[in-house]
């Protein structure tokens, strides 16, 4: 093993390949990775992120869902005390016109009786005045007994 | 093999240890030795160029199966350096990248058959002594240690300032007290000069240990059939738990190299 200038040979190689490396080899291939590293995590981040907005956009669905729902059920609520309101709002509306149809008839009932029954006392007192002639043969004067009449018709 | 004289166990390993050198005018330092420098540059070109290819074809979305073997390689350096090291590291990972892939690829030169090779350095390169494991060369390690030594200091007083730098030299670890001056700057000298012997010796042993048990394994192949088939079993063994030595000490030279950087970050 003898020293000689083999060494400084190898010495200026060793430079010349550091400096080679270290201007052509190095730094596009670190640079290479560094961006594939930066892409792939970056694609994570942005699958991290996906995820996330899929997941509030899932609760928002569940949200309007069970909003929706509950609106539903209001209206459906709302709709059947409508529903029975205006039931009963007719069924009082019919039974007030019922009634009032039974008060008129029976008013007119009531008018009818009476004028019967006014034309009924008239015949009858007619009659009565009619037989009361017949017995006493001669005409009664309707004039002169007009008092007499009147009273008896009152009776009946 | 390829000694054309006396063939012995001897001169087998000799041949195979004997490097391709080019001696200057003035000799002595200023020699060259040709196949580590050409291996090594020729691994480095293949390697990196490689490499640069899959960058012009670099894409961030769908990468191909080519330039996601790349980039687990470039995420796996980068890892390691940002576990050890915290500050800017725009610098110091790349030079850990270049570092694993050009040792990984000249101790992989360990994989190839000795004998096979010496065959295809003689007759195709045409050169009787060639030595294909560059990091079994101690110049390759050593140049790369104190490059990595340079750069320690180099950012220890950029960090630090150089009085900053002057100071930790004379005042750690034990004391700023002038009587300690003398011992801290022992200390750290010491700490200073361990960390490129260790850090190349540990690299350039190991590659150089290996390469010389496969030419004692290949010897059996003297013995005759039987020595043949025995070496080849041997060979093959060493072959698969040199995989793990391969690969160990270039990520052991590299792991030492961030930490060296690293620790001329921090302030004692």
């Amino acid at each position: 093993m003898d020293i000689n200038f083999t060494l400084v040979m190898q010495a200026a190689a060793f430079a010349a390949f550091v400096w080679f490396t270290a201007k052509f080899v190095w730094p596009p291939l670190m640079g290479a990775i560094e961006t594939r590293q930066k892409q792939i995590s970056d694609g994570l981040a942005a699958g991290e992120a996906g995820k996330q907005s899929l997941a509030s956009a899932e609760r928002r669905i569940a949200d309007l869902l069970a909003e929706a729902k509950t609106r539903s059920s209001e209206i459906i609520a709302q709709g059947e005390k409508l529903k029975s309101e205006t039931v009963d709002a007719a069924k009082q509306q019919a039974r007030a016109e019922a009634d009032r149809i039974l008060v008129a008839a029976k008013a007119e009932i009531q008018q009818e009786l009476s004028r019967a029954r006014e034309t009924l006392r008239n015949q009858v007192s007619d009659l009565a005045v009619a037989g009361a002639a017949q017995i006493l043969k001669r005409e009664v004067d309707a004039k002169a007994h007009a008092d007499l009449l009147a009273a008896i018709r009152q009776q009946l | 093999m390829a000694a054309a004289s006396e063939l012995n166990p001897t001169s087998y390993i000799q041949h195979h240890l004997t490097f391709l050198t080019k001696t200057g005018e003035s000799g002595g330092f200023w020699s060259v030795n040709v196949d580590t420098v050409v291996t090594s540059i020729v691994l480095g070109v293949i390697a990196f160029g490689l490499m640069w290819l899959v960058t012009r074809k670099a894409t961030a979305g769908v990468p191909t199966r080519t330039q996601a073997f790349v980039e687990l390689l470039i995420d796996f350096v980068n890892e390691q350096v940002k576990g050890i090291f915290h500050g800017e590291i725009k610098t110091i990972a790349p030079l850990a990248l270049t570092v694993f892939v050009w040792v990984l690829m000249m101790n992989a030169m360990d994989f190839l058959p000795v004998d096979i090779m010496a065959l295809f350095y003689e007759h195709v390169l045409h050169q009787r002594t060639w030595r294909g494991v560059p990091t079994a060369d101690v110049n390759t390690t050593f140049a790369l240690a104190l490059s990595v030594f340079g750069l320690m200091i180099f950012y220890s007083i950029k960090v630090k300032g150089l009085g900053g730098w002057i100071h930790e030299l004379f005042c750690s670890p034990f004391g700023s007290n002038p009587l300690l001056w003398v011992f801290n700057l022992l200390f750290n000298a010491v700490e200073y000069l361990s960390k490129p012997l260790s850090h190349s010796l540990r690299l350039y042993g190991n590659m150089y240990a290996g390469e010389i048990i496969f030419l004692l394994l290949g010897l059996w192949a003297a013995t005759g059939a039987v020595g043949v088939i025995f070496g080849a079993v041997l060979s093959l063994g060493w072959s698969i738990f040199h995989i793990l030595i391969v690969a160990l000490q270039a990520y052991i030279f590299m792991m030492l190299t961030i930490v060296y950087v690293a620790m001329a970050h921090e302030h004692h």
